[in-house]
């Protein structure tokens, strides 16, 4: 399953290395040019038979997660996050730290042992430690390294009503759709972007988006989802099993109007489930891809996500399928003159 | 100069949030089509006005759109939840009446709270004046942006109206561009989108010109009302020549440039340094290899509100200076 | 000239951002011997190249930004007394009691006043001061100020550079007018070796804004390698030792998402190869550096940023050790005789 590989492979923001590698390997014989450009994202080119605007898909390659810090006398394993990251989600959880995937814990203080104000306070990364089980500092840093980068240690799980459990979802759901789509027949060319960074600031978006020059942009993502039930309606950004999700705008994009209404249209002809992102947080690389060069037409098309940004993301799979038809029938629009 | 608040008034009532600048984008290419030599609407939107000159290419830019509410949310009974586009605050939303684009109207008001201090615009909704989900959907959509609804007045010499945050920079644009007489620069009017919510179509715009200098026409606060925030800008006092805001330090050429102009030909100017906030030029001038920048900024209290304030010698002061130096030989 | 005098020099000039120019004579005269071509671009960049001794078109952009925080003038109040704002990143209460220049239509002496305490009540003096209760005091009257002093002049903190012990100095806008004298080392050390890449040092303008000079002649050189020279936080007993470097212990080798991995890694040994000291400093995220500008830059730029120890950021009082400094152009000036065009593509590979 890819999406298996895709989520068990590490990918911490400035470090895509393992999941860049794959995505290679995985659309290499489907694909017409394929390069690495010069900040590490894969920009490949999959030539179709008719002439349409130029269309650009992206989806990010990296993760958030932590990096290595300092290594204390002990051996003890301070960090710092990579990524927008809840702190709370930290504590008693499993990690991999570097290239050789060393397992670590991070571990408190046991509760018996805490006052009552303390408890009552989010554990902050100067009281979390990473302990891999080394007696010193000189037997740490025979294995790790100031500057590994570490992530979730995280299983692909299916469980419940066609429901998925990984890390990474976001986005790694993302390029999973992107490569579904490379692998398949469109008429159109598509360059496609596997973006790095995109966590710590749209970096891969910029120069991708310089070097392609598209027309259309279209971003593919996984999107968070408030759907918990002390969550008031308006505040529920998306729902799982609804559809894939249309963004309206976010604090990056005010997502073309026109595009938008295509799109919804082309689901309904489909009868294809949708759902708008009834939100405007956050942000995603289309800021960067629609406002290259001289501009672009862009959307994002997301797959909404439960727990976003910590080991345990839940995502439908149903959703991932009704996104990835989306996305076809969306281009089968453009090489019909949709958006001319 | 005659005052053309017929064109004002036009202007500041035309529905035009930010992403959604077709109809400004009309009323302006329909006023101005007979003064230019070229116009283009490129992808973002922005509207481009070329008149031809073989002098330094002069991008002049002041943004169509206006700040809004995007509908994110219709409940049982009608009411909608909303987002801003732009910079909305909830205390100057209270109570306001907003307008979509198909012309329904509605109200905007908070849940109950305890410390109305607390307010933020996600304990706020509009009242469109339906009972049902269906009703009110039948007029609006998720999606759907509305803007604050506008009351246009004019005395001898203050305008008051919304949206002259930056409709009164358009007008200053299309104003110059009917007295400019013979020059040799090559300048390009662009009315930009999306300034509101971060210079978006500034930056495609000129990217695409690569001009050799760039000016906006932008609002800017002042200080002359009771307990303001202190500032040395005032109405009444001329066209302010901005030399630092947070998007933009005013190239020192324009600066003086701008000084000069105003001085040969008796226009009145003020200096002004914001201390927050940001227009146009702060996207054109780190574009490609760098544009010498500048602002011409017109003096309104009370922007980003419903009743914006400023004075009609200013905006006339405004109009001159941006005039005059188009007409003059620019040399860097 | 010697590096500490050129520094001496540098920090006792006054180049606030946007307005370089009154710095950047400075630093032609040092570069222009030896270097090939001087350029200055739109914005005010100074842009000097050094070519390489082989035609490979290889360019490697170097650059340190020659600007400094400083004030503005706001206001003029109705007894003379000058209002002002911060142009860049500056802690108001670093600025009471400071000795000021006010750069008007003459430069006037000043000094930064603020209520006398004994007129505060006891929680207001234990409460950090706002910049709108201090005022500059030129000792004229409002018509004489008027005359002189215009809204938008520039106004500089009075400070003199001063030696301390060993190679210690401390000054003003040692941020980042180091950086500038350590892409001076570096000339001076390359002048001795062979180098094939075309060197561009850009001192650039705006940094302190926001970055803005390193977005425009990062466009303008489009060279295959940035890399960034700017001071890092030294250690003091106040912070916490994960997010500082220490001083005298040489550059510090950024490492994180703004930084090129197989290229630091290639410093990294360049370093030890010559024995040059440094250390290592994390950021995961964006560097506030002209790194950053750089790297996004068109098709994108492999990014390094060296950072130099520096105390007391953005204060008046900035110490640095000059023999950081040495090390960080003797660094920078063998990494660039290392790169060739045999090895290049390899050392950008990812």
């Amino acid at each position: 399953m890819l999406l298996k590989k895709l989520t068990e492979a590490n990918g911490v923001s400035g470090n895509e290395k393992e999941v860049r590698d794959l995505i290679i390997e995985e659309i290499k014989d489907y694909v017409d040019d394929i390069k690495v450009d010069r900040i590490g994202n894969i920009i490949a080119y999959k030539k179709g038979s008719i002439e349409t605007p130029k269309i650009m898909i992206a989806a990010h390659m990296d993760e958030v997660g932590l990096i290595v810090t300092k290594i204390d006398k002990s051996g003890l394993i301070s960090f710092k996050p990579v990524g927008g990251l809840d702190k709370r989600i930290l504590v008693s959880k499993v990690v991999k730290i570097g290239k050789d995937r060393i397992s670590g814990v991070i571990g408190a203080k046991p509760i018996h042992l805490q006052k009552s104000n303390e408890r009552s306070k989010a554990l902050d990364y100067n009281n979390l430690y990473i302990d891999i089980g080394a007696k010193s500092n000189e037997q740490a840093e025979k294995i790790v390294q100031v500057g590994d980068y570490i992530a979730f240690d995280s299983e692909y799980i299916e469980f419940g009503d066609n429901f998925v459990k990984a890390k990474a979802l976001d986005d790694r759901v993302g390029c999973n759709i992107l490569i579904d789509l490379l692998k398949s027949d469109t008429k159109a060319s598509i360059y496609a972007a596997f973006t790095v960074m995109e966590e710590i600031g749209l970096v891969g978006a910029a120069p991708a988006s310089y070097q392609i020059d598209p027309d259309i942009g279209i971003v593919l993502e996984g999107t968070t989802c408030a759907d918990a039930t002390d969550v008031e309606s308006h505040l529920q950004s998306t729902n799982v099993g609804k559809g894939p999700a249309i963004s309206l705008m976010d604090r990056t994009t005010i997502f073309d109007r026109k595009f938008r209404d295509m799109i919804v249209e082309t689901a309904k002809e489909n009868n294809i489930p949708y759902q708008f992102r009834r939100s405007s947080a956050g942000g995603n690389d289309s800021g960067r891809i629609h406002t290259a060069k001289e501009g672009a037409v862009t959307t994002t098309l997301s797959v909404p996500c439960r727990y976003i940004h910590s080991p345990i993301n839940v995502m439908s799979k149903d959703d991932y399928e009704n996104t990835g038809r989306l996305l076809k029938q969306v281009i089968k629009k453009i090489e019909e003159g949709g958006l001319k | 100069m005659e005052f053309n608040g017929q064109l004002l008034k036009k202007l500041v009532d035309t529905y035009s949030p930010s992403g959604m600048e077709e109809r400004i984008k009309d009323v302006i290419a329909e006023e101005i089509k007979d003064y230019v030599d070229e116009m283009k609407v490129d992808t973002l939107g922005n509207l481009i006005a070329r008149k031809k000159g073989n002098g330094k290419k002069i991008m002049i830019a002041g943004h169509m759109d206006q700040i809004g509410l995007m509908i994110t949310d219709i409940d049982e009974k009608g009411f909608l939840r909303f987002t801003n586009v732009g910079g909305i605050s909830p205390f100057i939303s209270l109570n306001q009446r907003v307008i979509f684009e198909n012309g329904t109207i509605g109200v905007i008001h908070c849940e109950h709270l305890e410390d109305i201090g607390k307010m933020k615009l996600d304990k706020m909704f509009i009242d469109i004046g339906v009972s049902s989900k269906e009703e009110a959907e039948k007029q609006v959509m998720i999606g759907d942006v509305c803007v604050y609804h506008n009351s246009y007045y004019e005395n001898e010499n203050r305008v008051m109206t919304g949206a002259l945050d930056d409709r009164i920079g358009c007008y200053v644009m299309i104003e110059a561009l009917k007295q400019l007489s013979r020059t040799e620069n090559d300048i390009y009017m662009v009315f930009t989108v999306q300034e509101e919510v971060g210079l978006r179509g500034a930056k495609t715009s000129a990217f695409g010109i690569n001009p050799d200098i760039g000016i906006s026409l932008d609002v800017t606060a002042t200080g002359d009302t009771p307990k303001a925030r202190p500032m040395a800008v005032s109405l009444d006092k001329g066209a302010a020549i901005k030399v630092k805001d947070n998007s933009l330090i005013t190239h020192p050429k324009i600066r003086k440039i701008m000084i000069e102009t105003a001085k040969e030909n008796n226009i009145d100017y003020q200096f002004e340094v914001l201390e927050y906030g940001g227009t146009d030029s702060g996207a054109i001038h780190i574009t490609r290899e760098g544009v010498p920048s500048g602002v011409i900024s017109i003096p309104t209290r009370y922007i980003h509100t419903s009743s914006e304030l400023a004075s009609k010698k200013d905006i006339n002061s405004c109009i001159s200076l941006l005039t005059k130096m188009l007409e003059k030989n620019i040399e860097l | 000239m010697d590096s500490k005098k050129f520094l001496k020099e540098l920090c006792e000039g006054v180049g606030i951002s946007g307005y370089e120019h009154t710095v950047v004579n400075s630093i032609i005269n040092e570069f222009k011997p030896l270097t090939d071509e001087i350029q200055i671009d739109k914005l005010g960049n100074l842009i000097a190249v050094s070519r390489g001794n082989k035609d490979t078109n290889i360019k490697i952009m170097i650059a340190a930004h020659m600007d400094e925080i400083g004030l503005m003038v706001k206001d003029i109040d109705k007894n003379g007394f000058i209002k002002f704002t911060n142009v860049g990143g500056i802690d108001s209460r670093t600025l009471l009691a400071q000795e000021v220049l006010v750069h008007g239509k003459e430069c006037l002496f000043g000094v930064i006043g603020a209520k006398p305490p004994h007129l505060s009540n006891p929680s207001e003096r234990n409460d950090a001061i706002k910049m709108k209760d201090l005022s500059i005091d030129v000792g004229l009257k409002k018509e004489a100020v008027e005359k002189l002093v215009e809204v938008g002049d520039l106004i500089s903190i009075k400070r003199s550079f001063t030696d301390l012990q060993g190679n210690w100095v401390s000054g003003k806008a040692l941020d980042d007018r180091a950086g500038i004298v350590a892409m001076f080392e570096c000339v001076k050390e390359l002048s001795k070796l062979k180098h094939e890449a075309d060197v561009y040092y850009v001192s650039t303008v705006q940094e302190e804004v926001g970055l803005r000079g390193a977005v425009t002649s990062t466009y303008k050189i489009n060279p295959d390698i940035g890399i960034a020279i700017d001071v890092g936080f030294g250690a003091t007993p106040e912070l916490p030792k994960e997010d500082v470097i220490d001083i005298g212990k040489g550059p510090a080798i950024t490492l994180g998402g703004n930084i090129h991995p197989t290229l630091r890694k290639h410093l990294v040994e360049i370093a030890k190869e010559y024995n040059i000291k440094f250390q290592t400093e994390i950021e995961a995220g964006p560097t506030g550096t002209d790194a950053r500008a750089m790297q996004i830059t068109r098709a994108g730029v492999p990014t390094l940023l060296l950072s130099l120890p520096l105390r007391y950021m953005h204060t008046s009082v900035e110490t640095i050790d000059m023999d950081d400094i040495k090390a960080c152009g003797q660094l920078l000036a063998r990494f660039i005789s290392s790169i060739t065009s045999e090895n290049l593509e390899g050392l950008l590979c990812y």
